[in-house]
């Protein structure tokens, strides 16, 4: 079935109201924490109060001896059992052919610690409580040592050296794109513009913090690990044939209701290796609930990039060539997919929507003495998004061009198109994004409110980007030869029932996307059922045949894919087993609505008629056709998705206090098909506050000198509420993805990925009468304050 | 220690240690895990009960705090055959929640502001949830499930 064919099936852009919306707001939501097993026992972890110290020893005489201890673990228990590290999921080869520094990662710290949280020792009792205050009672003797938490300062001579194997702190030096061709541009441009930009680390804090429960079960020699995750069987492969060299038909992964991941819950955590391998040795089911202090100090973090860029163009704003160079920190170890996030899924991205002839971008990565980075909302795709869209405004305004007018001197306008840096874009229709936007935003009008802000005292300003993305990942050959060490397909399930109600079996997880609503609608859309009479089953490696997850905005382009290629099968055999019951044909039988007829006839059988057939073959073409009505397949795509748009943001700033306000935001989005337009604006809504919550507040901060985190609680790290933004306005531009059989390409991260830039120009945009030319987010009142009188300076 | 107390309308007596939490006695004691427990600083609101109908963090109290009062949380909200409250019908309507981790809080937040402003507008919704984080959904629909609950509750 075509992507045109589908997206005129009944169901299909029908804003169908969540299946799964009941459980959680009655409170009947089945979270990790919720769960309690017989004879559970809790643990804490003893994290490392320090940035980098040697560990001279640990005592936990005193903690033993504390009430209701069951056991205490450190990392010489981790590699007397000959418990590997966490494994880094991708590898990077640096420019001069080596491969990049992989130092160990141990799941718990042996003799050394590298950052504020690392995890020392795990403390297991009957109680929370008694495992926290034992906690505090194993005595760990650190020696101090220097630490360094900025990229620039990782790279400095002299700088403290945090692994043995990368002695200058950098893991690897990469590049992509042709340098002596992009310098080539930049001698006959007519203009060069310039900037230099920090994107700032975030903490993702979805709101249900990490939890997890190990369960090793004696009487089978298995494990079930419950944990808050996006991915149980990346989660189980990482687990078993990576860590622990556990065969993985022992081990069950649960991730039952998630609260939110945005990238945090994607990696396998040392604790989650922790309470899988204590389970075991002290035969007790263990739960670990994080607390959201532990969260900021120990979930993966996101984005953390210093940047210097260069555009050359020609006299008419035309771009010639773009040259960048990127200093990204990893953290003080490789999260799972850490080093590919400032490489494959950025430096790819930085030719935007723009025939940009030739682009050359380097980066550098650093270890540093902070938590590790990896995939955070977008995930490279926002870093790239901000650089870029913050040089075409900038360039725009040196140029004396407006800024909707240079995206459009630029855009790409002929599929498919082959970028500079590696990717082929499938479809688009950029133009029409940036139309449509203006017209939403009422640019037309925004002289008469710039006056009626400039009354109140108050300035106005208006700022653009036009953004792509990569989702849908990936084809797993091109991932491979990238450098994943994974496949990157996904499986779908379809399981009829002897009676035509159908339950469906996938490998991507959700937890909050909607999934159990958009992939109902696909499957009754195709049987021609009710959704009702769909159910989806999801984040359970013993139910689910296999799945590598949810992240990348890849569900429904990948997932949804490979449950379309699963009905391709159950409508094929239906079909056969129709011509049966009607003694025609099968390549007379024709399937729409549920009903199978024969064509020219009069005669129809309906799903149900063959499903039940299916299950009681008695008039059954058993010589040619196996009973039952149960179809598998694996999806592998042919290529990434493209989701595009351009977002349009207007802001008032209060010049007296530097006091940001979004006023009105517009993001038109081309995502392709959309299957539920009520839970895909939803998305666009959440992205674009985490996106604007970047732009304006967020940041998480480490202290340069001693390497403690400052923000580690909500009190300190500003997290976007409802009384910060209005309503936002959204439209959709629709060229549907040629390379999925649904046309959708994705839309979980686009409003995160295009929001930052819109909010920064527009910031700028207010500013210029006074002078500011440069900002760096958060846009913070302190910050545009002082960029305030530093001008007038 | 005991304490006694009404929770959905029904008396229980929890054995409690003094320094046992209202949310502690809600999840652990009277297995009601519905309400949440999304930070350790009373900011993000997903632990929101009422009690004696007015909205309070149960993070951030004692379970013998609440001796004597009545605690209300989004397992009693519906009616006994299982239909939902109008607020938490407006919510599913409106798509105002995504993961769902946040959405027990939201609701009992704005079952408070509907008692105390049962006209109020947008804006005034927006500053009312000041004390609830939601990172899923971006707040919009939260605000329109709201407005549109509060208006069902008055019909």
């Amino acid at each position: 079935m075509g992507a045109s064919d589908f997206s005129n099936l009944p169901h299909i852009g029908e804003s169908l109201r969540r299946k799964e919306d009941y459980r959680f707001l009655t409170g009947a939501g089945q979270y990790t924490d919720d769960i309690v097993l017989a004879n559970m026992a809790q643990c804490y972890f003893v994290r490392s109060p320090h940035a980098h110290a040697k560990i001279r020893s640990i005592d936990k005489t005193a903690a033993l001896a504390a009430p209701g201890v069951i056991g205490i673990l450190d990392g010489q228990d981790v590699a007397a059992d000959k418990i590997n590290g966490l494994p880094c999921g991708w590898l990077i080869t640096s420019t001069n052919g080596e491969p990049m520094k992989e130092p160990p990662h141990p799941i718990l710290a042996f003799e050394k610690v590298r950052y504020v949280g690392d995890h020392v020792a795990m403390v297991v009792a009957e109680t929370y409580e008694q495992a926290r205050n034992a906690a505090e009672l194993v005595m760990v003797d650190y020696e101090p040592l220097a630490a360094v938490v900025d990229v620039r300062d990782a790279q400095a001579p002299g700088a403290p050296v945090i692994h043995d194997i990368a002695t200058n702190n950098q893991c690897y030096k990469w590049a992509i794109g042709d340098k002596a061709a992009v310098d080539a541009t930049f001698a006959n441009a007519a203009h060069v513009t310039k900037i230099d930009l920090v994107n700032n680390r975030l903490a993702p804090n979805p709101m249900e913090p990490r939890a997890a429960i190990g369960h090793y079960n004696r009487a089978g020699d298995d494990y079930t690990l419950y944990v808050s995750n996006q991915n149980p069987h990346v989660e189980r492969l990482l687990l078993t044939a990576f860590v622990m060299g556990l065969p993985e038909h022992k081990v069950r992964v649960i991730a039952p209701d998630v609260g939110g991941g945005f990238g945090a819950k994607i990696y396998l955590y040392a604790e989650d290796v922790c309470l899988t391998w204590a389970s075991k040795k002290l035969n007790r089911p263990i739960k670990w609930n994080c607390d959201r202090s532990e969260a900021f100090l120990s979930d993966a973090h996101g984005r953390d990039h210093v940047s210097h860029a260069e555009l050359a163009m020609d006299k008419d704003g035309k771009f010639l060539g773009f040259r960048v160079h990127t200093d990204a920190n990893l953290g003080a170890y490789l999260s799972t997919f850490s080093t590919a996030v400032p490489t494959i899924l950025y430096a790819t991205l930085l030719a935007g929507q723009y025939k940009t002839p030739q682009v050359y971008v380097e980066v550098d990565s650093w270890f540093t003495n902070t938590a590790p980075v990896d995939a955070y909302r977008g995930a490279g795709r926002p870093e790239a998004t901000y650089l870029l869209e913050r040089i075409v405004s900038r360039a725009a305004w040196e140029m004396g061009l407006s800024q909707d007018e240079i995206r459009r001197r630029n855009f790409i306008t002929e599929f498919p198109y082959q970028t500079p840096v590696a990717l082929q874009y499938d479809t688009g229709d950029f133009h029409a994004c940036l139309k449509q936007a203006n017209e939403l935003a009422d640019v037309a009008g925004l002289e008469q409110r710039k006056a009626q802000s400039k009354a109140k005292g108050l300035l106005r300003g208006l700022g653009y980007s036009s953004y792509i993305e990569a989702c849908g990942l990936a084809p797993s050959n091109v991932a491979g030869a990238l450098g994943a060490r994974a496949g990157l397909f996904e499986c779908g399930e379809v399981r009829v029932h002897p009676t035509g109600s159908v339950t469906v079996f996938t490998g991507s997880h959700s937890h909050g996307q909607g999934h159990e609503t958009t992939f109902a609608q696909v499957v009754a859309a195709r049987l021609g059922l009710s959704p009702d009479q769909v159910d989806i089953v999801h984040g359970d490696t013993g139910r689910v045949p296999f799945g590598m997850g949810t992240y990348g905005s890849r569900s429904i382009s990948v997932g949804g894919a490979a449950i379309m290629r699963a009905l391709d099968k159950i409508e094929a055999k239906a079909k056969k087993i129709a011509a049966h019951l009607m003694e025609a044909s099968d390549a007379d039988v024709d399937f729409a609505g549920g009903e199978f007829k024969v064509k020219g006839t009069d005669k129809m059988v309906t799903f149900g008629q063959v499903a039940l057939t299916a299950y009681v073959p008695h008039n059954y073409p058993l010589d040619k056709l196996e009973p039952g009505l149960n179809e598998t397949a694996f999806y592998d795509p042919t290529n990434f998705t493209f989701p595009a748009g351009t977002y349009i943001c207007e802001v008032e700033v209060d010049p007296a206090t530097g006091q940001v306000r979004v006023d009105r935001f517009t993001a038109v989005d081309d995502f392709g098909t959309i299957i539920n337009p009520m839970i895909v604006e939803g998305q666009v809504h959440g992205g674009l506050v985490q996106g604007i919550g970047q732009a304006l507040m967020e940041h998480c901060v480490y202290d340069r000198e001693t390497g403690q985190l400052v923000t580690g609680s909500f009190m300190d790290y500003a997290m976007p509420r409802a009384d910060d933004f209005p309503n936002f306005t959204i439209g959709h531009v629709c060229t549907p993805c040629t390379t999925n059989p649904l046309g959708t390409k994705g839309c979980g991260e686009a409003g995160a990925i295009g929001s930052p830039p819109a909010v920064m120009n527009a910031v700028l945009d207010a500013l210029a009468p006074l002078g500011v030319k440069d900002l760096d987010m958060p846009a913070s009142p302190n910050r545009v304050w002082n960029a305030i009188q530093q001008a007038k300076a | 220690m005991q304490v006694q107390l009404k929770v959905n309308g029904k008396a229980v007596v929890v054995d409690a240690a003094p320094q046992m939490l209202l949310v502690q006695a809600l999840r652990q004691e009277l297995k009601l895990t519905g309400t949440h427990v999304g930070c350790d600083t009373a900011q993000c609101g997903a632990c929101t009960v009422l009690m004696n109908g007015r909205a309070v963090k149960s993070c951030n109290m004692l379970v013998a705090q609440a001796a004597g009062t009545e605690v209300e949380t989004i397992e009693g909200l519906a009616a006994t055959d299982g239909t939902m409250h109008p607020m938490q019908a407006a919510f599913k309507e409106c798509h105002g929640l995504q993961c769902g981790f946040c959405t027990p809080g939201m609701v009992m937040s704005a079952l408070d502001l509907c008692k105390r402003h049962p006209n109020a507008g947008e804006q005034e919704v927006r500053e009312a949830l000041e004390g609830n984080i939601c990172r899923c959904t971006g707040y919009q629909n939260i605000v329109k499930s709201v407005l549109q609950g509060a208006a069902a509750m008055k019909s």
